[in-house]
């Protein structure tokens, strides 16, 4: 049977991209943020994922205000990241697994939750940068990969309780793939951060700080929270600790084995946790 | 009904807005595409007629003002590609928002560090 070995959530910051293209890793503003991800990279050298589950937001690469799913899950064979407007280089595609993506379509919509359904799917820095940290240099990208997209960018906004119940009804679906698979579930984006209006530059310490230790003994702390709510505390785009949430929930009881909280990366308090399951 | 809620200096980006910024957000959109920034640089004029934006949207183009097209409907994801064709970040964008100096930006954002 699959098997969830852990969950990882990181910052997904478009500077992050341009600083590994640029090499910069040990430059003084960026070294404290990559040299966090050492002990993630032993712990993956030595646990050997074949799938990483990695949820998400688009950002305006595949998605548009056309046709916005709440909820979209990745069903290629194959996917490709795109120019997003801003230069950030590409990088190169990533293996799907179309038949675990498609056991986790119809276990979660057999559990209620209506998933649009992708067989194409660009990705991108959401996906991207999330990959480049954990295994640097990704040629060829040592693991299969399963999108699974969660709007946050046209308000209503799935609510974080929402978001937590989709993440253990993923957890429910990998357990019940019938192949001997090795999954990392991953959360990618957050942590405070606000990049519109007067107050750009928003960041909340104490609040990040306590929904990270949240994640370890107390993973629903964050879902007594309404959108708007997590939006005051943590800003518009800080809102994307739903994603870590929702890859948190997707096991149960945990420990931490790595963490990394950073100010600033960009305009963002950025945040790395390796949680492992407990037996 | 909306999602509105007063959080200072923050718009909620809800259904009146989506509807209010559609051109102009779908215009910035289009900024994915290399050929279609170089056309915007060529003819400015044509290519924001071509999107069918209105004169408020049209005006805060011309400005380069976030504010003001976050005021008109645009999104904050879509209006970071058309700053890209000025070669504007995220640190520009909120150093223009907030009315300081980019070096004064980031040096706020390192001292929420320390």
């Amino acid at each position: 049977m699959a098997r969830i070995i852990g969950c990882i959530t990181t910052s997904h910051v478009p500077a992050i991209g341009k600083a590994i293209a640029n090499g910069l890793q040990d430059e003084p503003y960026w070294k404290e943020w990559f040299d966090g991800f050492k002990p993630v990279h032993r712990w993956l050298a030595e646990e050997k994922p074949d799938v990483a589950v990695i949820v998400y937001n688009d950002h305006g690469l595949n998605f548009f205000l056309d046709k916005m799913p709440t909820f979209a899950i990745g069903a290629a064979p194959e996917y490709q990241s795109a120019d997003e407007g801003w230069n950030i280089p590409t990088v190169l595609p990533f293996t799907g697994d179309p038949a675990l993506s498609w056991h986790l379509i119809n276990s979660v919509v057999a559990e209620d939750f209506d998933v649009t359904m992708c067989q194409e799917m660009l990705v991108d820095h959401a996906v991207c940068n999330p990959m480049a940290l954990l295994w640097p240099g990704g040629d060829p990208w040592p693991v299969r990969i399963v999108p699974v997209e969660i709007n946050t960018v046209q308000f209503p906004l799935p609510s974080a309780a929402r978001c937590y119940k989709l993440g253990e009804a993923i957890g429910r679906a990998v357990a019940s793939y019938p192949k001997d698979l090795r999954v990392v579930v991953i959360g990618t984006g957050g942590l405070s951060h606000q990049l519109d209006g007067e107050r750009a530059g928003f960041i909340n310490k104490d609040f990040d700080r306590k929904f990270m230790a949240s994640l370890t003994d107390d993973p629903a702390w964050a879902t007594r929270f309404s959108t708007v709510e997590l939006v005051e505390q943590t800003g518009s785009q800080g809102i994307e600790l739903i994603l870590w949430l929702t890859a948190r929930a997707a096991i149960g009881g945990v420990r931490e084995v790595a963490a990394n909280y950073h100010i600033p990366i960009s305009n963002t308090a950025a945040g790395m946790l390796l949680l492992e399951p407990v037996a | 009904m909306t999602t509105r809620q007063p959080i200072p200096g923050t718009t909620i980006f809800d259904g009146d807005q989506a509807q209010k910024g559609y051109a102009l957000n779908k215009m910035c959109m289009s900024f994915n595409d290399a050929a279609n920034r170089a056309e915007f640089l060529r003819d400015e004029d044509a290519y924001c007629a071509r999107y069918g934006l209105n004169p408020r949207q049209r005006a805060a183009i011309r400005h380069r003002s976030v504010l003001e097209l976050i005021a008109a409907g645009g999104n904050i994801y879509y209006l970071a590609k058309f700053a890209g064709i000025f070669g504007l970040d995220v640190q520009d964008i909120g150093a223009q928002q907030t009315g300081v100096s980019k070096a004064a930006f980031q040096a706020r954002l390192l001292a929420e560090g320390r």
